[in-house]
C-alpha cells in the first residue's frame, strides 16, 4: 500500500496559476465526487460532458490549483459555461458551497484579463446606474409604442446591432410606460404589522417599474409600511460576477448605509439582486481589504434582507379576494431556489389567489438560461437552456408563467414572444396585486 | 494517444488514425482528446484508484456505439462504458487506458405503455427522469437506488442496483424486460423483450449486474409498476441498536413486508440532524424507517401491528410522519444520509456487505468491536430489510497509521460478512475495488465457471477489462495496486 494521499498522489503536471490559490483549500475536498449533482446541472443535462458538470468543474478548478491543469481555453471555457445557477448546491448532500468555489475563482480568471468593451460599456457603464439605463432605453420604449419594433425587427434592424447589443435588444420586455418613482415611504393600509424597506434596483427599476408599484401596494396591503430609499443603487451583482469585487463591495456599503436601521425586514422582488443582496457579508469577507468592521455592517444589512415571496409567506397573507382565472405555472428563479432556498413560499402565495389554476412545470427548477449577464455572454447555451425551458413551459397548458426574477422574465418573454401561441410572464407579486385589486381580465391577455 | 500530429518519421501514429475515425464518426463534439478535458473522467464515485482514459466518446445512437466498438477491435484498443459516474467501486475505471464510451446522450424515453406495463429508453436515461416523467400516471419504476437523483438506466442494469424499496420491489433484474445490446464484437442483439417469461436462455438476468463486461448495453424495456394505494411512514425510536434490530427481524418475521426497513445508528443521526434538523432524538442508540404500502384499508392495520410490534422490543416511541413533507423529509435524511457524514469526519470510507437478516444483531456487534479494536469510529446507516449494512468509517486521511487502520477493520467486516454467509457487496458492485474478495467469496471451480461465461461474451477481454473476475486482466492489467480509500460517497 502506497502512503501518499490521492489529493498529492497525482503527479503534479507542473502548471503554474495564481487563479484560485486564495480560495480555502477544505473547500474543494468538501466535494466526495459521488456525482449526485451532475443531473442537477443545466449545462450537463445539455452537453452530457462531465467538464460541464458540477463535479467536474471543480475537479477542474482543483486541477488548476494543483498545478495539474493549466488555465486552458478549453478549461475556461467548461467554467466559463457554468451558469452560476447553484442547483448544484440543492443537490449536493455534502453541503458543498459551488458558489464559494466558482465565484472568487471567477473574480481571478477575470482579474488576469481586461474586460471588452461590451463589459466597460454597457454591463458596468450601463446597468448599475437606473437613471442612464431608462435613459438609454426610452427609444426601445417609444419604437415599441409606436410599433416601431415589430416594423424595425421585421427589416431585420436588430440583426446589424454588433451581437450582444442585438441580444439585448431582443431581450427586451415589453416595457410598460415608465412610471414615476415611488414616493419614500408609503403607509400600511389597516393596522400597522412591519416596517419594511424596499429595494428598487437598477433593471429592475428600469425596465419592471410596474413590478416595483404592485410590490409596493401588495406590502401596504398587508399592513406593512414601506420605506424606499433614494440613495440606494445597484446591487453590484454583475461586478462581483464578473469579477469586479472592490467596486462591488463599494456599492454593498452604499445600500447597507442607504436602508434605516428600525427596518423589519428590506424587501426585494429580484431574485438575482436578492442572492447578491443576502451575500454581502461573504463577499465582505472575501474582498480583500475589507475590515471587519465593514464587514459586520454588510453582513447585519444582510440578515434582514428577504425576498418578497419569502416575506409574505412567513408574516401570513391577508386573503386575497379578487379572482384571477387564469391557467398558470410557476418557474423557478435558480436565484431564488437554489441561491435563497425560497421554493414553497411563492406557490403558496399563488394558492391563496381565488380562480388561478396553478400547473406544475417539468424541470421547474433548472435554469432558463438567463443567469445574469450569462444570455448576452453565452448566447448558444442560454438558446438551448431556454428552448429546453419553452417547451416545458407550453407543456402545461398555461397561459402564464409566474416567476421572480427579472432576468428569468427577460429571458422567457422573448423567447415567447417568437411563438404563436401567447403565454404571459408575470411576477406573482403581480399576481397578487390584480386580486388585491380585483382588477384581473377573464384572460391574462385582456388588462 | 491525445496528439493528432503525425510522429517525426512522418507516419500516422495509429492513436492519430484512430482519432480521425472517431471524429467522422461522431463530429468534433462527440470526441474529447485534450489532457485538460480527460482528468474529469479518471475517477467515478470511488476516488481510491485513478486512470485517465486516452479518449472519451459521445455516441447518440446505437449504431454509433457499434461502430466505435468494432474500430476499437480493428486498433485493438480496451474500451469501457460509463454512464453517470456514480459507482463506489471503480466500475468505470479505465483499466489500462483506452477508450471511454459515455453513454449521457443517449437519455430518451423511446416508449412509454401503460397497459402493457413496461417503457423503453435509452442509458443514458436517468433514474429518476424515467420516474418523474411517470407521475401522473399511476405507474413508477421501481429500483430506487439512493443515487436516482443522477444514476442512469444503464449503469443501474450494469450493476442490479438496488434500494430501499427493493426490500418489496426487488432489484434491477426484477425490474428489466429486454435489453439490446451491442456485444464486445460490435454486434447488436437483443434479449427478452416486452413480454415476460420469454423461452430461450434467460440472457436478460445473465447480462444485468455484468458491470459492462458482457457488453454496451444501449436500450432497455423496463417494466413498470402501479404506484401503491397507500403509504404509511414510520420512525421507531430505539435505546440500543440490539432492540432495533431485534424489532426488524420481529416484523419480517410476523409476515409483513414492508416497501422499506432502514436502519441509522448514533452517530449518523448525529449527522443527519445536524444537516436537515429533522429532530431526531439525539441520545437514542438507533432509529428504524419503516415504511409499508398497499391498499388503503391494508396499511393502517400493518402499521398498527408494526407499532405493537416496535413497542414490546422497548421502542421508546414510534412516530408516524402526519404529512407528505414530513416523509419526504424522513426520506431525504435517510437518503441524503452519507452526505452528512463530512460533518462529522473529514475523511470516510463506506463498506458493502451483505448478511443473512438474522444475523444482523451479530455484525453489528462485530463491528462496534472491530472498531474499538482498531480505534476507528464507525457509523451504521443501511437496508436493514434484505441485510445489506453500509458501515461508515471515518478517519482523518492525512493520518496514515489510521488509515492503515481503516483497512484492518474493513476488511475484517467484509470477512465476517462472508463467515456469516452473506457477501461483500449488496449493491455497490465489485468493479476494480472488491476484486481481492472474489477468491474469497467463489471457489475457483465457480471463478472458473464465471470466467468461462465471460469467454462467451467477451473473449477478448477488451471490454471493461480489470473488472469483476480477479484473472480479468487483458493487456497489462495485472494487480491494480490499491493505496488507500479516500474521502469518499457512500450509500
Ligand atoms: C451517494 C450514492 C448512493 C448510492 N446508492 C446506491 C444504492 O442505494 N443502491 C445501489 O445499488 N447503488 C448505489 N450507488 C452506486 C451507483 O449509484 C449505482 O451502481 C448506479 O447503478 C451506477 O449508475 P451510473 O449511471 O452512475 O453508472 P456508472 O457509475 O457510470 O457505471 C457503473 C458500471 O456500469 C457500467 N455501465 C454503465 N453504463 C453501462 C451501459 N450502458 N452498458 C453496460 N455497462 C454500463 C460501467 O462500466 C460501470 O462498470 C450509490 C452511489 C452513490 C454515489
Ligand atoms: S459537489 Fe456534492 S454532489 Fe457533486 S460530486 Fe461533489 S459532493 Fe457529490
Ligand atoms: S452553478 Fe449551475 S451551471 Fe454551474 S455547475 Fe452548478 S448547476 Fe451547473
Amino acid at each position: 500500500m502506497s502512503g501518499t494521499t490521492p489529493e498529492t498522489s497525482a503527479t503534479p503536471g507542473g502548471f503554474v496559476s495564481s487563479v484560485g490559490q486564495g480560495i480555502d483549500y477544505g473547500r474543494f475536498l468538501d466535494c466526495v465526487h459521488c456525482g449526485l449533482c451532475t443531473s442537477a446541472c443545466p449545462t450537463y443535462l445539455q452537453t452530457g460532458n462531465e467538464n460541464d458538470s458540477p463535479r467536474g468543474r471543480i475537479y477542474l478548478m482543483r486541477g488548476v490549483v494543483d498545478g495539474r491543469v493549466g488555465l486552458t481555453p478549453a478549461v475556461r471555457r467548461h467554467l466559463d459555461l457554468c451558469l452560476d445557477c447553484r442547483s448544484c448546491e440543492t443537490a449536493c448532500p455534502s453541503g458543498v458551497q459551488y458558489g464559494r468555489l466558482i465565484e472568487p475563482f471567477r473574480v481571478d480568471m477575470q482579474k488576469a484579463e481586461k474586460p471588452g468593451w461590451f463589459q466597460r460599456l454597457v454591463l458596468y457603464g450601463l446597468f448599475p446606474f437606473p437613471r442612464r439605463l431608462r435613459f438609454a432605453l426610452a427609444p426601445a420604449r417609444l419604437m415599441q409604442r409606436l410599433g416601431l419594433d415589430r416594423v424595425s425587427e421585421w427589416a431585420g434592424l436588430p440583426r446589424l446591432l454588433p451581437g450582444p447589443l442585438g441580444r439585448m435588444y431582443r431581450l427586451l420586455p415589453r416595457l410598460g410606460p415608465q412610471r414615476p418613482a415611488l414616493p419614500q415611504l408609503l403607509p400600511a393600509t389597516g393596522e400597522r404589522r412591519a416596517r419594511v424597506g424596499l429595494f428598487t434596483g437598477c433593471v429592475g427599476e428600469a425596465m419592471f417599474s410596474e413590478t416595483n408599484h404592485a410590490t409596493a401596494r401588495v406590502l401596504q396591503a398587508n399592513g406593512c409600511e414601506v420605506v424606499v430609499p433614494r440613495t440606494q443603487g445597484c446591487c453590484g451583482a454583475i461586478h462581483y460576477h464578473s469579477g469586479s469585487d472592490a467596486p462591488a463591495v463599494a456599492m454593498a456599503t452604499k445600500n447597507a448605509e442607504a436602508f434605516p436601521d428600525d427596518l423589519d425586514a428590506i424587501i426585494v422582488n429580484v431574485a438575482g439582486c436578492g442572492s447578491m443582496l443576502k451575500d454581502y457579508r461573504h463577499m465582505g469577507e472575501e474582498t480583500s481589504g475589507v475590515g471587519q468592521d465593514a464587514v459586520e455592517v454588510l453582513g447585519e444589512f444582510s440578515d434582514r434582507v428577504k425576498d418578497i415571496s419569502e416575506f409574505l409567506a412567513e408574516l401570513g397573507l391577508r386573503p386575497p379576494t379578487g379572482k384571477v382565472p387564469w391557467r398558470a405555472t410557476y418557474h423557478d428563479a435558480c436565484h431564488l431556489v437554489h441561491a435563497q432556498g425560497v421554493r414553497q413560499a411563492p406557490r403558496e402565495l399563488l394558492e391563496q389567489v381565488p380562480g388561478l389554476e396553478l400547473f406544475p412545470l417539468p424541470e421547474s427548477d433548472i435554469c432558463c438560461g438567463a443567469a445574469g449577464s450569462y444570455n448576452l455572454t453565452e448566447p448558444e447555451m442560454a438558446d438551448d437552456l431556454v428552448s429546453r425551458k419553452v417547451a416545458h413551459i407550453e407543456s402545461t397548458g398555461a397561459d402564464v408563467v409566474v416567476t421572480g426574477n427579472a432576468g428569468c422574465s427577460l429571458q422567457l418573454q422573448a423567447a415567447l414572444r417568437k411563438r404563436s401561441r401567447p403565454i404571459r410572464v408575470v411576477h406573482p407579486v403581480e399576481v397578487l396585486d390584480l386580486s388585491y385589486r380585483g382588477v384581473a381580465g377573464s384572460s391574462p391577455f385582456d388588462e | 494517444m491525445a496528439s493528432t500530429q503525425p510522429a517525426p518519421d512522418g507516419t500516422v501514429p495509429v492513436a492519430t488514425e484512430l482519432l480521425i475515425r472517431f471524429r467522422r464518426l461522431l463530429g468534433d463534439d462527440g470526441v474529447l482528446a485534450a489532457e485538460d478535458e480527460l482528468i474529469v473522467y479518471e475517477c467515478d464515485g470511488y476516488v481510491v484508484e485513478k486512470k485517465a482514459p486516452d479518449v472519451v466518446l459521445f455516441p447518440t445512437t446505437t449504431e454509433q456505439v457499434s461502430e466505435i466498438v468494432r474500430t476499437c477491435n480493428e486498433f485493438d484498443v480496451p474500451f469501457v462504458p460509463r454512464g453517470a459516474g456514480t459507482s463506489l467501486a471503480g466500475g468505470c475505471l479505465p483499466v489500462g487506458g483506452g477508450v471511454m464510451i459515455s453513454l449521457t446522450r443517449m437519455k430518451s424515453i423511446l416508449e412509454v405503455n401503460l397497459q402493457d406495463r413496461y417503457a423503453v429508453v435509452q442509458p443514458g436515461l436517468v433514474n429518476l427522469h424515467l420516474t418523474r416523467h411517470l407521475a401522473g400516471t399511476g405507474f413508477h419504476y421501481a429500483p430506487d437506488p439512493s443515487s436516482q437523483g443522477a444514476c442512469t438506466i444503464g449503469g443501474n442494469v450494469a450493476t442490479n442496483s438496488g434500494g430501499p424499496h427493493t426490500l418489496k420491489y426487488g432489484v434491477t433484474v426484477n425490474h428489466v424486460l429486454g435489453l439490446e445490446v451491442v456485444m464486445p464484437d460490435g454486434q447488436v442483439v437483443e434479449f427478452g423483450g416486452v413480454a415476460e417469461g420469454l423461452a430461450g436462455y434467460d440472457l436478460v438476468g445473465l447480462f444485468v449486474g455484468s458491470e459492462g463486461t458482457f457488453g454496451i448495453c444501449t436500450q432497455v424495456t423496463v417494466r413498470l409498476t402501479r404506484d401503491p394505494d397507500a403509504y404509511r411512514t414510520l420512525l421507531g425510536i430505539f435505546e440500543t441498536v440490539g432492540d432495533a434490530t431485534q424489532a426488524i427481524s420481529q416484523i419480517i418475521a410476523a409476515g409483513i413486508v414492508p416497501a422499506a426497513l432502514e436502519m441509522m445508528d448514533q452517530g449518523i443521526i448525529e449527522a443527519v440532524e445536524a444537516a436537515y434538523g429533522f429532530g431526531f432524538p439525539l441520545d437514542a442508540a438507533a432509529v428504524v424507517l419503516i415504511e409499508v404500502d398497499g391498499l388503503e384499508v391494508a396499511v393502517d392495520d400493518e402499521a398498527e401491528r408494526i407499532i405493537r410490534l416496535c413497542q414490546e422490543q422497548g421502542a421508546r416511541e414510534v412516530r408516524r410522519a402526519e404529512t407528505e413533507q414530513q416523509r419526504a423529509l424522513l426520506w431525504k435524511c435517510r437518503k441524503q444520509a452519507f452526505g452528512a457524514i463530512g460533518r462529522l469526519s473529514p475523511s470516510y470510507c463506506t463498506q458493502d456487505g451483505v448478511v443473512p437478516r438474522t444475523k444482523l444483531p451479530e455484525i453489528l456487534e462485530f463491528i462496534t468491536d472491530a472498531g474499538e479494536r482498531h480505534g476507528v469510529r464507525i457509523v451504521n446507516v443501511f437496508h436493514a430489510g434484505d441485510g445489506n449494512i453500509h458501515p461508515i468509517l471515518l478517519f482523518d486521511e492525512r493520518d496514515e497509521e489510521q488509515i492503515a487502520r481503516v483497512f484492518r477493520a474493513s476488511d475484517e467486516i467484509l470477512g465476517k460478512c462472508i463467515d456469516l454467509g452473506g457477501s461483500v457487496t449488496g449493491e455497490h458492485g465489485i468493479g476494480v475495488e472488491k476484486l481481492e474478495f472474489m477468491e474469497r467469496l467463489f471457489t475457483e471451480d465457480d471463478l472458473d465457471v464465471m470466467a468461462s461465461v465471460r469467454m462467451a461474451f467477451n473473449p477478448r477481454g477488451s471490454c471493461s477489462p480489470g473488472k469483476m473476475l480477479p484473472t480479468a486482466g487483458a493487456c497489462g492489467m495485472e494487480h491494480i495496486e490499491r493505496s488507500h480509500p479516500g474521502k469518499q460517497a457512500a450509500s
